[in-house]
């Protein structure tokens, strides 16, 4: 079957930093594939690769074989490819339910639309929506009082409205509570297997990682150093080192002294 | 050559005043991010004080004694001001705090009135320096070479006193993160005074200086501010290198226009402006502003909702009263009200746009002015009939807010405020200044309804349903799908661009919508007037109607024309009065410092503390 999600060659300069240097992977149907790394490594400038917000410097990156490196977020957007925030983004001004049926009018296409009200529009289905990640019984709140995990659910929901085939998560569990992290990572991972949607996900907790990703991706300056099962990855000397020291700087130490 | 270069130190010489008043707004604006409207007074003021200095104090010594202390003097000035009128605003919604300082220009207006009185005063050669000196054959004012020479130290000295010293480095750091400079321990409020207090003596100072060029005269202030807002932009806010060149650019350009295109000198400045935006969005020395999604200050704004059963049937009613008003009302009454229901659909195009799309606009009167001058022009060389210039009106301002929009959102934030700003100035300029067509300062006259609708009642009944139509449009408008988008645009634009929404498309579309109500609205003024002059285009209509906006309540729904209503309403009863300024400048102060959410926010809160209004479960 051919994968949904194809990079290839994905590189991208700020000067003379590569800040991204010839990534290449595929993301399978079904997938939910982690990409991790320490900071700095280049997942995010990846991410925004992957979403449109900054423009590779070469490589492709192929959405059911169509090219999208360079395209607009919003064209990205229309192709069926949600996102979440790594700080989440919601309309503060209104309600729970009206930042689902923001995506939804969206999505039908109704934007300009000055006759009827948007508050009408496509309620059942935002409701719906709401229901799967738990916030139905919020839905008439005020999105700008929520508590962060809720903000994290609803932005699920929204990412979720237009029927996405795949989903890019930067850091979905950022900034919450430990419990509350597995509860959302749980939920995320039930919705997609039931929806079949694929994700590529960022993420530094790694309790998260290794308890939902079918495939690990690992990053380090800007290079894939590895990619594998959970198990690959935690038996890989290579991540070891990256992640538990042991990396060029300290070599480069003993290196002086020696 | 000998001219050229005569010419070219007499911009330079010019150019003293203008980096002063401007690089005191830039500063102020930097540190507090008040767009301080009052500045062009402190300028002002500075000029009338050291006026009067200079007859007291003798002499050469007098002479630039008096120019230092009319420097701290307005400077002191500042201080009160800041002290009394914006230190209870600042934790007010963004741009509130304009509305404030808008109320002192107009106090200081009055209280200058009331002490030099209305004459233009000529103010008094520097002693010493009264002669010319010759330079290729030309004559040069020594005065002239004095503000040369003088004009970099001052530049030098403030540079010096924000990049080396410890008060610099605060000052910097506060332009950067307020919020982190206070939890380093830095006392900001006297940091916010003493910045207000430098910003303002520099302004008089630029005042004081240049009175021997141009003396002082009750216009100085809103004539300063279109070439200072110009000056900040073009070298970049904050940027006082920036500002320096940029004074330099304009003031010689000003020089140059006088003498090679003296029908094109203001229009210059503007064209000028707009071209270095286009190609260095931040200006030519700016850096990108970083306006976070965290800028907001205050509660956050509600969710709305269309009105319900009770408030509708209330509306009826009202309008049902408004509509019978030639059956029970005087003429005079008839036409005070057709006057502010065409202003109250102008403020409520503003509105619409500021308020749902988040878009803070300091040229609206472009599209009011337009619309009416469009129809004016019409009727006046093709013999248009008012009817099909009524439709003209907010076409031609549709077509205009078209092209104006595609510039203006180049940008974002103050660029954007400023950039509409300029285009507006440049209108009025083409209005004053090209007489053949547009009558210059004479404006269009004779502009008068069709016959059938001649009549005063008659027309109070075209404009009710023109502006009450318009105005529950635009409502309309805002419950609609594309309100909520241009919300969604303003609340995030990251999410909206990441869900499908062209962010900048549906701003330009709000931008025109509002083009064309404004334009409307514009038409119905001339004909309700019968004429039309360049000062409808002018900046200080625009701030009108920016002003009942925030008066009204930015973060209501019907703010726009609730605000305007109250404002024609108390302002037809204070004109006439003698300090009309004062008493209408000390209101708006008063209600700023009251109710900073505006008169339906405060009227609002107030229902819900009384229990006449249901409070929202999470407003609790």
């Amino acid at each position: 079957m051919s994968p949904i999600l194809s990079v290839r060659n994905l590189s991208r300069n700020f000067g003379a930093i590569k800040a991204v240097d010839n990534v290449s992977f595929d993301l399978a149907k079904g997938e939910l594939l982690a990409l991790i790394g320490p900071n700095g490594a280049g997942k995010s400038t990846c991410f925004n690769m992957l979403m449109g917000q900054l423009k590779p410097s070469s490589g492709t990156v192929q959405l059911l074989g169509k090219n999208i490196a360079g395209m607009q977020p919003r064209k990205i957007w229309r192709m069926g490819v949600g996102r979440t925030f790594q700080i989440t983004a919601t309309y503060a001004s209104m309600t729970v339910v009206e930042n689902v049926q923001m995506a939804l009018i969206s999505h039908h296409r109704r934007l300009y639309s000055l006759t009827t009200f948007a508050h009408k529009l496509y309620r059942d289905e935002a409701l719906a929506l709401l229901d799967t990640v738990g916030m139905a019984d919020q839905a008439e709140r005020h999105c700008a009082v929520l508590a962060y995990g809720d903000l994290k659910r609803l932005e699920l929901a929204v990412a979720l409205a237009h029927d996405p085939i795949l989903l890019l998560m930067d850091e979905p569990t950022a900034g919450m509570a430990p419990r509350e992290r597995i509860a959302l990572m749980q939920l995320t991972a039930d919705i997609l297997d039931a929806k079949g949607i694929s994700v590529l996900f960022t993420e530094h907790d790694m309790d998260v990682v290794f308890a939902h990703a079918h495939r690990i991706m690992v990053l380090n300056r800007g290079q894939l150093i590895a990619d594998g099962t959970v198990d690959e990855i935690r038996n890989n000397p290579q991540v070891q080192e990256v992640y538990l020291g042991g990396g060029t700087l300290f070599k480069a130490q003993e290196d002086a002294h020696a | 050559m000998g001219l050229f270069i005569a010419q070219i130190l007499t911009g330079l010489a010019n150019a003293g005043a203008l980096f002063m008043v401007a690089s005191g707004l830039s500063l102020i604006f930097g540190v507090t991010r008040v767009v301080n409207f009052a500045h062009g007074s402190f300028y002002m003021l500075g000029a009338y004080v050291g006026y009067s200095l200079m007859q007291v104090l003798p002499g050469m010594v007098g002479f630039w004694v008096a120019i230092l202390l009319a420097g701290i003097i307005v400077g002191l000035i500042g201080v009160i001001v800041e002290f009394c009128v914006l230190r209870p605003v600042y934790s007010a919604p963004e741009l509130f705090q304009l509305v404030a300082t808008f109320g002192v220009i107009l106090v200081i207006q009055d209280l200058a009135l009331m002490i030099w009185g209305p004459q233009d005063l000529l103010g008094p050669r520097a002693p010493g320096l009264k002669g010319v000196i010759r330079i290729m054959g030309e004559p040069v004012p020594q005065y002239d070479i004095a503000l040369i020479v003088i004009t970099p130290f001052v530049a030098f000295g403030l540079w010096y006193l924000i990049t080396r010293t410890r008060v610099g480095t605060l000052v910097r750091a506060a332009t950067q993160d307020r919020e982190m400079v206070s939890a380093l321990g830095v006392n900001q409020a006297w940091l916010f005074t003493g910045v207000f207090f430098l910003g303002c003596a520099l302004a008089g100072l630029g005042g004081a200086l240049q009175l021997p060029k141009g003396g002082a005269d009750l216009l100085m202030d809103f004539n300063i501010l279109g070439p200072v807002f110009v000056v900040v932009v073009i070298g970049g806010m904050g940027s006082l290198p920036g500002a320096y060149l940029a004074a330099v650019i304009i003031s010689v350009l000003n020089v140059f226009g006088v003498t090679y295109a003296p029908q094109s000198t203001l229009v210059l400045m503007f064209v000028v402006m707009v071209i270095v935006l286009m190609f260095r969005p931040f200006g030519l020395l700016g850096k990108e502003e970083v306006a976070g999604e965290h800028g907001q200050v205050g509660e956050p704004e509600r969710p709305i909702k269309p009105a319900g059963r009770n408030m509708r049937l209330l509306v009826a009613a009202g309008l049902l009263i408004l509509g019978l008003l030639p059956f029970y009302g005087s003429n005079f009454a008839v036409v005070l009200v057709t006057d502010i229901m065409i202003f109250a659909l102008f403020a409520a195009s503003l509105h619409f746009m500021l308020g749902q799309g988040g878009l803070v606009s300091f040229g609206h009167a472009a599209f009011f002015g337009g619309g009416a001058y469009a129809a004016a022009l019409f009727v006046t060389h093709a013999n248009t009939p008012m009817e099909l210039a009524l439709v003209l009106a907010p076409v031609c301002a549709g077509l205009a807010a078209i092209v104006i929009g595609w510039v203006c959102l180049r940008s974002t934030g103050v660029y954007f405020a400023m950039l509409t700003l300029a285009f507006g100035q440049l209108l009025w300029s083409l209005a004053f200044q090209w007489s053949e067509v547009t009558g210059g300062d004479d404006g269009l006259v004779n502009i008068w309804p069709s016959d059938w609708a001649s009549d005063n009642s008659v027309y109070y009944y075209l404009a009710f349903v023109l502006c009450v139509g318009g105005i529950l449009l635009l409502r309309q408008a805002a419950h609609a799908p594309f309100g909520y988008a241009m919300r969604a645009a303003r609340d995030s634009a990251r999410q909206a661009e990441a869900m499908g929404i062209n962010t900048k498309r549906i701003q330009w579309v709000a931008f025109t919508f509002a083009g064309v109500m404004a334009g409307l609205a514009g038409g119905l003024f001339v004909f309700s007037k019968g004429s039309i002059f360049p000062n409808e285009l002018e900046t200080a209509r625009s701030f009108d109607a920016l002003i009942v906006v925030f008066l009204g309540g930015v973060k209501t729904l019907s703010g726009g024309w609730v605000g305007a209503a109250f404002f024609e309403g108390i302002k037809d009863y204070l004109t006439r009065f003698e300090y009309w300024r004062l008493a209408l400048g000390l209101s708006i102060i008063v209600i700023v410092i009251l109710g900073p959410e505006g008169i339906v926010g405060s009227l609002r809160k107030a229902g819900e503390r009384l229990g006449i209004l249901k409070v929202p479960e999470d407003a609790k």
